[in-house]
Parts: structure tokens; C-alpha cells; sequence
């Protein structure tokens, strides 16, 4: 199949409606509004329902309706539309249903900025709304990659009953590059006999709940939840581990940053200097084994992030102080240039020697 | 005249002593067993003089709980 | 003789757990009776809000989805977008429908959604212990307006129906009270006409009911029950605010 020229946000919404999504819930915000605009145009068409909700949280509890129905649902929005949708997401994670939320992020925190960040780390990861759940947050780097996850994410999320996300910054959302669809490998699904779609008379109600005023049974619950994310942490980890032959200096950094960093590494190349790269692709589960491929030779780590530093308490845990992990981050909309890394790089392999 | 002749029963476990339905019959034959307490801990309500009952189902629409079932049966 | 009133099949066996004289039982018992009478019991997905029926998936006999405070009306949008022949109703108190459920209400009837929204308002939250909500009444003591409500503070009450009806899309808009067994009946039949507007694919359909809540207006159920009557239905006016003319 030929390749087509898409911009990300676009390659994001025609991914999910090649999935099968046939109900997308959104409102307008920067920088993802081709989203929703594209859904607005292409869902009908596909035979789906668009619908312009009335704030992220309205969209956000129209997917939790759609998804207990038994229907492929999606959302998007950015990153301070993505704090309004916490409530429901949680919710959503409580009463175990699939669902794929989309956050292609800007500069905060409150109302920040509408250039691209990477300083949802911790939204993503560390909950974002109440108690004990988790998401599945895939990190693309390329527009390839955001529409293979995308499509990837479909599934994951009716293979496992819970919310996925897929987080691009917003460079990946407006920006163009080649993309073709690919069928993503496809699970064994189980079938969605617990969706409140009628009794038509056959069955007892099905009941869709997150809500257990016994507290013995919400423990149950959540050992049943905990359970489940422990099969998603054996399973769904992805990572890339780039140049890490003789590497130095080990730098960690996910979606578009990765791609700096890879400059970076080659310029690093030409001057004889080694610098290897783990990209995780899932953000949760986080790529902890990557870190035990890291050579005798490396002496230190760098995150970068275009945050204040999120993802480098992850490496913190997975590399448990076996090397001095280092930071280097922009953030605000400010882009890391690759010569900055280099600096950085130099930095610590001056202060190492 | 036609006039209704009914029967009223109490699932006496699930009242809640409210008294709504001893407020709204017309024939005022609902009164709560002062002399008895359910499993709930409440005062039961309950009819006596069910001959003078009309079946006219104030009582089992006002209540909350659905204790009451009603019959009715029109005399010639 | 033949039985003329029985349990409805609308509702599960479950006892409630609602406080003695609580009117939530018999609004749930009339959309229960309403919705077997009108034989959509096996097509019927309701959505349950946060308050005192936020276990209201136990007592009604369909699918039931439960939503955050306030969000039901959004939560159903989803269901009836997937399904729309089914049908789909919210059931909310005013805590979640007139005070952090106002968006999700407003823009269901801007839209025209087509569901059916039972509005209990019984002026104060029950749940949480009697805090005041915008529908409790001026100088109503609630444990949020301990002086009684303040119009200068806190404004006066919302009247939710009134303010509905000023949206095209909201076709049917009915308030009502269940105070007598005559008002009660009605009540039924403005709930039936609600459900028969969403069937016949007509739009958004609400009915409020006016109901106690002897337990945190500290009051005996027969005593709250006058207190409706001689408090609310006066500031909230009884009668149907919008029908679609064939409905009628």
C-alpha cells in the first residue's frame, strides 16, 4: 500500500476509524483541534457518531456511556482538557471498560501554553484521577508509530478492559509525514456479554459500576485490578534501545525528544564519542528491564525530557543507583536542539573523567 | 349502587413505620400496630376492619415501599 | 376480586434502602410501573446519579450504568448515541442535576438528546446529610445555611424546569409532586408521556418531581409532606411547561 501524506492529528483520527472506533466524543483545544475537526467529517461516513460535547468532562463521561455499551470510543484533548477528564477516566478504569483517550500535549501547568511539552509524565503514569488504577500509555515517536499505537490501542483496550492512552506532544499532532495502515496483530478478544445494552428479556440487568460501599469487596476489587496490571506490565512493555553498543553515557527520552536525541548521538558519533538511547515506547508499564541492557561501559544516564523532569524518577527506580542519572529538559514550548544534548552529553562525560 | 368492595395486604418486613398511608384512606382503616415491631424495628402499619376497605389503592400509590397489595372487586 | 395494584416488574426484589417515608420510592416505583406498562422494560438502560439513589441500579429491573455527580445526563448521551433504540433515561437529584450537573442537563436538552431525565427535587442534599442546594428554599436551614438560606449570599432558588423550557430542544418539560395519591397518579402519567416522547423519537423529555425528605428536613413524613405543600408548590409551580403538540 502506498504511503499518504498525513498530519498527525488527521493520521490519528483515520487510525481509529480504520481500528473499528465508530463513536468519538471531543471538544476544541489547542493543538488537537484537527481531531475532532477530522472526526466531524469522516465518523458518519464510517457509519460512527461524532459529537461535539459541551466540555472535556461531558466528552469524557460520553465515552464512559458508549463504552459500557459495548462500543469502540474515543476521545482526545490536551493536556488541560486531559486533567478535566481525570474523574472520568478513573471511573471509567473502576468499572473496567475499554476505552482510547488521546492527549497530544502543550506547556503547563493551568492553561500554560499551546506549544508542545512533554509534562503529562506524571499524569499519565501516576494516576491523574483517584485510587488505585492504571492506563496503558503508549508514547509514539513518528506519525507511523501514533497510528500503529492507535490501532494497537483498540485492542489492548478490549483485550484488557481498561482505559488506553496515547500520548503525542504537539509536534506529532501538526505535523506531516508518510503513513500507511497496517492491521495491528490481532487479540482474542472476549466478548461484551457485561454491556447494559437491554436485557431484551433474557437475562438479569447488567449492571456497569465502579462504586463498592463494602470495603471488603472494593479491595477485592482492586486486588482484581492489580492483577490485571500485573499482566500488563509482564506483557505490554515496549521500549527501543538505540545505539547502545560501548555507549557512555545511556540517555532515556520518549516521542518526538527521542528523535533530537538521536541527532544528538549521531553528531556525538563523529567526534568518537559512544551514546547509546532507551526509547520507552510504553510509558506505563515502564520499560524497567531495558535498564539491565545497559553495557559495563555506560558511566552515566541522562533523561531528557521537555519537562522539568518527570520521566527521570522512573529511570531513578529502574536504575536503582547502579549509575548517576543526569537531566536535561526545555519546557514551556521551548524545543531541545541537539546540540544542547551534545553540550549535556559532554558535560558529564567531562565531569565522569 | 355499584359499590367496591376491596382487601388490602401488608408485606409487613418491608414497612418503615412512615404512617403515608394511614393519611390518605378514605375509609380510615389503616393504623399502625402500636403492640408490634417488624424486623426493621418499626411499628407495622396495618388494617383491621378490612370489610369497610374500597380497594380504592391510595394507600399502596402513596406508599414508598411497596408493602401494599390491593384487590377490588365491584358488588352489584 | 382482582388485584389492582401489585409490585411492578420494573423493579427488582431488592428492599430500598431510603429512609422511612422517602418519596424516592415511589418515584422509582412509578418509572418502574411506566416503563413495564410501556413494555420497554428489556430495551431500557437507565443511568444512576450520585446522592441518595445512587444505588438506584439495584432497584430498577434493566441495565443500569452508574455516572459521576452531575454527569449522567452526559453518560446517557453516550449510551443513546450507541443505541438509539433503546431507551434511556437519567434519574438525578438536585444536588447532581441543578448544581454540578447544570452543563451536562442544559446542553442534553440543547441537543435535544433523546432521553428522558426524572429530576427528584426535594430542595436539600440528602446523601451528604442536608446540605443546602440551589433549590433549598430562602431562609430553608440547611447544615450548609445554618441561618436559613440567604438570597444575597447564596441566591434564590433554581427553577430548573422553567429554565429548561427555554430550550427548543427540550420538548417535554413537567413538573410535578407527589404529596397526595391524586398528584401521584399524576405524576405517573407526566413520566409515561416523557417516555412516550423519547420512543417516538421526538427529543429531550424532564420531568421534576417535587419530593421530601423528612429525614434532613427533620421533619415526620406526613409532616414533610405538608411542608411541600405549603413550601415548594408555591415557588415551584405545578404544570407542564412544554409538550410537544401531538403528545399532548
Amino acid at each position: 500500500m502506498a504511503k499518504i501524506l498525513m498530519k498527525g492529528n488527521e493520521a490519528i483520527g483515520a487510525a481509529a476509524i480504520k481500528a473499528g472506533c465508530r463513536f468519538f466524543f471531543g471538544y476544541p483545544i489547542t493543538p488537537q483541534n484537527e481531531i475532532p475537526e477530522y472526526m466531524s467529517r469522516e465518523m458518519a461516513k464510517a457509519g460512527g457518531v461524532f459529537l461535539q460535547a459541551e466540555s472535556e468532562v461531558a466528552a469524557i463521561n460520553m465515552v464512559y456511556g458508549a463504552a459500557g455499551s459495548g462500543a469502540r470510543v474515543m476521545t482526545s484533548s490536551s493536556s488541560p482538557g486531559i486533567a478535566l477528564k481525570q474523574e472520568g477516566i478513573s471511573y471509567i478504569a473502576g468499572a473496567q471498560l475499554p476505552c482510547v483517550i488521546v492527549n497530544i500535549s502543550r506547556g503547563g501547568p493551568g492553561l500554560g501554553g499551546i506549544q508542545p511539552s512533554q509534562a503529562d509524565y506524571f499524569q499519565s503514569t501516576r494516576g491523574g484521577g483517584n485510587g488505585d488504577y492504571r492506563l496503558l500509555v503508549y508514547a509514539p515517536s513518528t506519525l507511523q508509530e501514533a497510528v500503529d499505537l492507535v490501532m494497537e490501542a483498540f485492542e489492548a483496550a478490549d483485550y484488557y478492559r481498561n482505559p488506553v492512552m496515547v500520548i503525542g506532544d504537539g509536534m506529532i499532532g501538526q505535523m506531516m509525514e508518510p503513513i500507511e495502515f497496517k492491521e495491528p496483530a490481532k487479540r482474542e478478544l472476549p466478548s461484551k456479554d457485561w454491556a447494559t445494552i437491554g436485557t431484551n428479556g433474557t437475562r438479569k440487568p447488567n449492571i456497569i459500576n465502579s462504586l463498592s460501599l463494602d470495603a471488603a469487596e472494593l479491595e477485592r476489587m482492586n486486588i482484581r485490578l492489580q492483577e490485571k496490571y500485573d499482566i500488563i506490565e509482564q506483557n505490554e512493555v515496549r521500549y527501543e534501545l538505540y545505539n547502545m553498543e560501548n555507549a557512555e553515557v545511556v540517555i532515556a527520552a520518549y516521542g518526538t525528544t527521542s528523535r533530537i536525541v538521536k541527532n544528538a548521538i549521531a553528531a556525538l558519533k563523529e567526534e568518537g564519542i559512544n551514546v547509546g538511547l532507551i526509547r520507552p515506547i510504553t510509558l506505563w508499564p515502564f520499560p524497567m528491564k531495558a535498564f539491565d541492557e545497559i553495557p559495563a561501559t555506560a558511566k552515566a544516564l541522562l533523561s531528557v525530557e521537555m519537562s522539568m523532569g518527570q520521566m527521570i524518577d522512573d529511570i531513578k527506580i529502574a536504575s536503582s543507583g547502579r549509575w548517576p542519572v543526569h537531566f536535561y529538559g526545555r519546557c514551556g514550548g521551548m524545543i531541545p536542539t541537539p546540540n544542547a544534548v551534545v553540550e549535556k552529553v559532554k558535560e558529564i562525560i567531562g565531569g565522569a573523567k | 349502587m355499584a359499590k367496591a368492595k376491596g382487601k388490602v395486604s401488608f408485606k409487613e418486613d418491608l414497612c418503615k413505620g412512615c404512617e403515608l398511608c394511614t393519611t390518605v384512606c378514605p375509609v380510615n382503616i389503616i393504623e399502625m400496630d402500636r403492640k408490634r415491631i417488624n424486623i426493621k424495628g418499626y411499628h407495622p402499619a396495618a388494617v383491621k376492619e378490612m370489610d369497610k376497605c374500597i380497594g380504592c389503592a391510595n394507600c399502596a400509590t402513596i406508599c414508598p415501599d411497596v408493602v401494599i397489595t390491593v384487590e377490588r372487586e365491584i358488588e352489584k | 376480586m382482582t388485584v389492582v395494584f401489585k409490585r411492578t416488574e420494573g423493579l427488582t426484589e431488592k428492599p430500598y434502602h431510603y429512609c422511612p417515608g422517602c418519596t424516592h420510592g415511589i418515584i422509582h416505583r412509578l418509572v418502574g410501573e411506566v416503563l413495564e406498562e410501556l413494555g420497554v422494560l428489556g430495551k431500557s438502560i437507565g443511568v444512576a446519579p450520585v446522592g441518595c439513589s445512587v444505588l438506584a441500579y439495584d432497584y430498577f429491573n434493566c441495565d443500569m450504568h452508574e455516572a459521576a455527580h452531575g454527569r449522567a445526563p452526559a453518560v446517557a448521551t453516550g449510551v443513546k448515541r450507541v443505541l438509539p433504540d433503546q431507551v434511556v433515561f437519567t434519574y438525578q437529584g438536585d444536588g447532581d442535576l441543578a448544581s454540578i450537573g447544570t452543563a451536562e442537563i442544559v446542553h442534553a436538552a440543547h441537543r435535544g438528546e433523546k432521553i428522558t431525565t426524572i429530576f427528584v427535587n426535594n430542595a436539600i442534599y440528602g446523601m451528604t446529610g442536608g446540605q443546602m442546594a440551589p433549590t433549598t428554599l430562602i431562609g430553608q436551614k440547611a447544615t450548609t445555611s445554618p441561618y436559613g438560606r440567604d438570597a444575597a449570599h447564596a441566591g434564590m432558588p433554581l427553577r430548573i424546569s422553567e429554565m429548561l423550557a427555554t430550550i427548543t430542544g427540550a420538548v417535554f418539560v413537567e413538573r410535578v409532586s407527589v404529596d397526595t395519591p391524586a398528584n401521584i397518579r399524576k405524576t405517573k402519567k407526566a413520566i409515561k408521556k416523557a417516555f412516550e416522547v423519547q420512543i417516538e423519537g421526538k427529543g429531550f423529555g424532564i420531568v421534576e418531581v417535587l419530593s421530601t425528605c423528612p429525614t434532613n428536613w427533620g421533619l415526620t413524613p406526613t409532616e414533610a409532606i405538608k411542608w411541600l405543600q405549603d413550601n415548594m408548590i408555591p415557588y415551584y409551580p405545578l404544570g407542564n411547561f412544554r409538550t410537544p403538540e401531538e403528545v399532548k
